[in-house]
């Protein structure tokens, strides 16, 4: 019969339409708004209409997840800010738009560079949130970010990231990104504890 | 030697053609430089004797310090088997090549990008004007002495950044000072555009009109640059009478940004990121292919988990990029945007996965020379079978229900667009289209990569070449498509991801090398030259739905404008890619 093909079709559209009323009156009111919501809208077997009502609901990232990146420090005993980065430029040598800039430090005194870096720059509006900074970087000093929020009106003002504002501790590190900051730590532990096995004991130094 | 061995052995075009070619003896170089002047008669033994009868891709290169301008074929046989690679080397001063055109039209918008930005000129060519520039551009930009105003060195990474730090934001340079560079003679007050014109003057023009007694005259319409049916900025001069379509030219470069010469200047690594920006609906099988093309160069394995994590990776692209193929096709035909919404729901899921395994939903500079950039989490496993076996499978009969009996889509597709397995093969159409032509050619079958001997699967194919068919080719892989991964994630092994440690500068040696994957769009292809530097010295991307594009005109004559929408729409281009 002409015809046939179209209504079977129609048929799987109003299938589509139904479906996102039932689902809504099986799940009720939880289904939008709320964590368990989201994660049924977006599993393998959910039905009907299944959009994220941004900014009401926001998509959860997974870990791996990257945006522009961060800087990571360390809070000290004393509450003093510790920076990973020693300013080598691996994360502004590997970055494909080069949206990296690096202020090295010199000590006012000898003239010679401190591995720190005094100024440290990211072009956000540049950078193309490849990731291989933190990929690369051999103190894990650079990190990608989960805040993807970031429009403004001035890119000049807001967008161009200063050593001040990528700073971010540790801490939001580990919230954001566990699996990684955890094992990043595991391995960091081993070798601290490898060189203090491979180190003589004190006193029986020649 | 019989026909059949002349047909599948290799041929030794140096003892066959003694006085013309020469073996390539450049240190990881291969193929075979042939005599310029006799460049179509060896082109032409090699597709009507040897069977070379798809001309896959060509590629101008620059050899600035021996001021030579080389140009490279890479021809295959559509029965399987090996690429095969000749070369003509000519002068920097006076580049001029014989065109292949005559012989293969595939090479038509292919020679004229390689006119636009080397500067070849190919003797014969029917319409030899630029392609990706506009025709004002001065120079041809990837001649390697060949700067942009804003240069600032000749490879990255920059000093500027590190160790000298810096600050110069783009915007800050002004772009009307120095940074501006006219031809001599040049004065902008008295420029008149003539493109236009000289793009309609291409057009083929009918001199009798069918009813001599009715004063008529074919008309021009342009279908874009911004139209809804065109994907993107992509523009179609379509020369008509009444309804009809007596010719048509497709104009692109809208999104050009000379993805080819940035690449030149990053290095190998940094270029991973920028494949995906090529056809960004499929970025993971642009990033196998130019990870397959380096690692041919530095002749590193990847570990067996990568591999099968590739292929999986792959493979869901394949899905996300036919789903948004068939939906979108269903967007020009009218239907609009229940369907294409329908595919971009499944994709949803899809992409939901590459970002828990590579941190992006599109843009997922993944792969690593030698492996992967990182493991794929059991979470991410878990997930991606259950919508392999469960969800994908469902789906797609559920779409094929939708629309495959649809009368409407009948009617609107069937025998139109019709290419015919000769005229698909002559213009180097690859993927779905070919495919659909009667051509079962499938770079995982024809020559094989990673590990695609492994898998089980059919290589689909349509008998009509029409849009119906391009259509079924599309669903038809999909299902294929989710029976390669139900193998793959059933025997992913355990183990390292990555041969070797994982290195910002790699080393790779000097010499030549094409990496081609079956994309979801077609052959993708990555040609790069190395002379041993970190950065690449050529870097060419065999853009599939670009040299599809040249198969556009000839399928669109003498149908409707109404129909043409629906061409397009059936070679399923992405403006990156095009436009590079």
């Amino acid at each position: 019969m002409n015809g046939k093909g179209i209504l079977s079709g129609l048929l799987i559209t109003l299938r589509h339409f139904v479906d996102t009323y039932l689902e809504d009156l099986k799940v009720g009111r939880k289904r939008y708004g709320t964590a368990e919501g989201i994660e049924m809208r977006r599993s393998s077997d959910t039905r009907g209409i299944f959009t994220i009502q941004y900014p009401e609901e926001k998509l959860p990232v997974p870990e791996e997840f990257r945006f522009v990146p961060f800087l990571v420090y360390d809070v000290k005993e004393d509450g003093e800010k510790a920076v990973r980065c020693t300013s080598c430029g691996i994360c502004a040598k590997v970055c494909p738009p080069q949206c990296i800039w690096i202020e090295r430090s010199v000590d006012a005194a000898t003239g010679k560079p401190i591995p720190t870096p005094a100024e440290f720059f990211i072009d956000v509006d540049v950078c193309m949130n490849c990731g291989m900074c933190a990929e690369f970087c051999p103190f894990d000093a650079i990190r990608m970010d989960h805040d993807y929020e970031m429009a403004s009106y001035d890119r000049h003002k807001h967008h161009i990231l200063n050593k001040e504002r990528l700073l971010k501790p540790a801490s939001y590190y580990a919230e954001i990104r566990p699996t990684s900051y955890r094992r990043e730590e595991a391995e960091k532990a081993a070798k601290e504890a490898a060189k203090a096995a491979a180190r003589p004991p004190a006193g029986t130094a020649a | 030697m019989s026909d059949l061995q002349t047909q599948t052995l290799v041929p030794q075009l140096d003892t066959i053609f003694p006085d013309w070619v020469r073996p390539d003896d450049r240190a990881g170089y291969q193929g075979y430089i042939v005599e310029t002047e006799h460049l179509l008669a060896v082109a032409k033994a090699l597709r009507d004797t040897y069977g070379y009868d798809l001309l896959s891709s060509v590629t101008g290169v620059d050899y600035l310090p021996e001021g030579k301008l080389e140009v490279v074929y890479h021809v295959f046989r559509t029965t399987g088997g090996p690429i095969f690679v000749y070369k003509v080397q000519v002068p920097r001063d006076n580049p001029v090549v014989p065109s292949l055109v005559p012989l293969y039209p595939g090479a038509e918008l292919q020679e004229r990008e390689a006119y636009d930005l080397l500067g070849i000129r190919f003797e014969g060519h029917p319409d030899l004007r630029r392609i990706l520039t506009w025709e004002g551009f001065a120079g041809h930009p990837l001649r390697k002495d060949w700067h942009e105003p804003y240069f600032e060195e000749e490879a990255k990474p920059y000093k500027s950044r590190w160790p000298e730090g810096q600050v110069r934001r783009a915007e800050d340079l002004n772009p009307f000072a120095d940074n501006v560079d006219y031809p001599a003679g040049f004065d902008p007050e008295s420029l008149v555009p003539d493109a236009d014109d000289t793009l309609y003057k291409t057009l083929f023009r009918v001199q009798q009109a069918q009813h001599p007694e009715i004063k008529t005259d074919a008309i021009v319409v342009n279908l874009g640059p911004q139209h809804p049916s065109t994907h993107g900025v992509f523009r179609m001069v379509a020369l008509l009478e009444g309804e009809k379509i007596l010719d048509l030219k497709p104009v692109m470069g809208y999104l050009h940004r000379n993805h080819e010469k940035i690449a030149e200047r990053n290095t190998f690594l940094q270029n991973m990121p920028f494949t995906d920006r090529l056809d960004y609906i499929a970025s993971m099988s642009n990033n196998f292919a130019y990870a397959l093309a380096v690692e041919k160069l530095m002749g590193v394995q990847p570990p067996e988990r990568a591999e099968y994590i590739r292929v999986i990776m792959a493979e869901l692209t394949r899905i996300v990029s036919h789903f948004i193929a068939v939906g979108f096709l269903l967007n020009d035909l009218g239907a609009f945007f229940t369907p294409s919404l329908y595919g971009i729901k499944e994709r949803e899921l899809i992409v939901d996965i590459f970002e828990m395994v590579s941190g992006s939903r599109m843009m997922c500079n993944y792969f690593r020379f030698g492996g992967l950039a990182r493991d794929m989490s059991p979470e991410a496993v878990q997930k991606t079978k259950e919508l392999v076996n469960d969800r994908l499978p469902r789906k797609i009969d559920e779409f094929d229900r939708y629309l495959t009996e649809n009368e409407i889509v009948r009617q609107r597709c069937e025998g139109v667009g019709v290419l015919t397995p000769e005229d698909a093969i002559a213009l180097s159409a690859t993927g779905p289209v070919l495919r659909a032509s009667g051509v079962p050619y499938d770079v995982r079958r024809a020559e094989p990569y990673s590990i695609y001997d492994r898998f089980e699967f059919d290589v689909a194919y349509g008998l009509h070449g029409d849009i119906y068919d391009r259509y079924l080719v599309r669903m038809e892989e999909m299902r294929q498509s989710v029976r390669i991964l139900k193998q793959a994630l059933r025997d992913l092994p355990e183990g390292p991801i990555m041969t070797g440690k994982p290195a910002y500068q790699v080393r790779v040696p000097a010499g030549e090398s094409y990496g081609r994957v079956e994309g979801p769009k077609g052959e993708l292809g990555f040609y790069l030259v190395s002379n041993g530097k970190p950065n690449p010295w050529r870097y060419h991307v065999r853009a599939p739905t670009f040299i599809n594009l040249t198969s556009l005109a000839p399928m669109s004559r003498g149908g409707k404008v109404a129909d043409v929408v629906a061409i397009l729409g059936s070679i399923d281009i992405v403006l990156g890619e095009v436009d590079r």
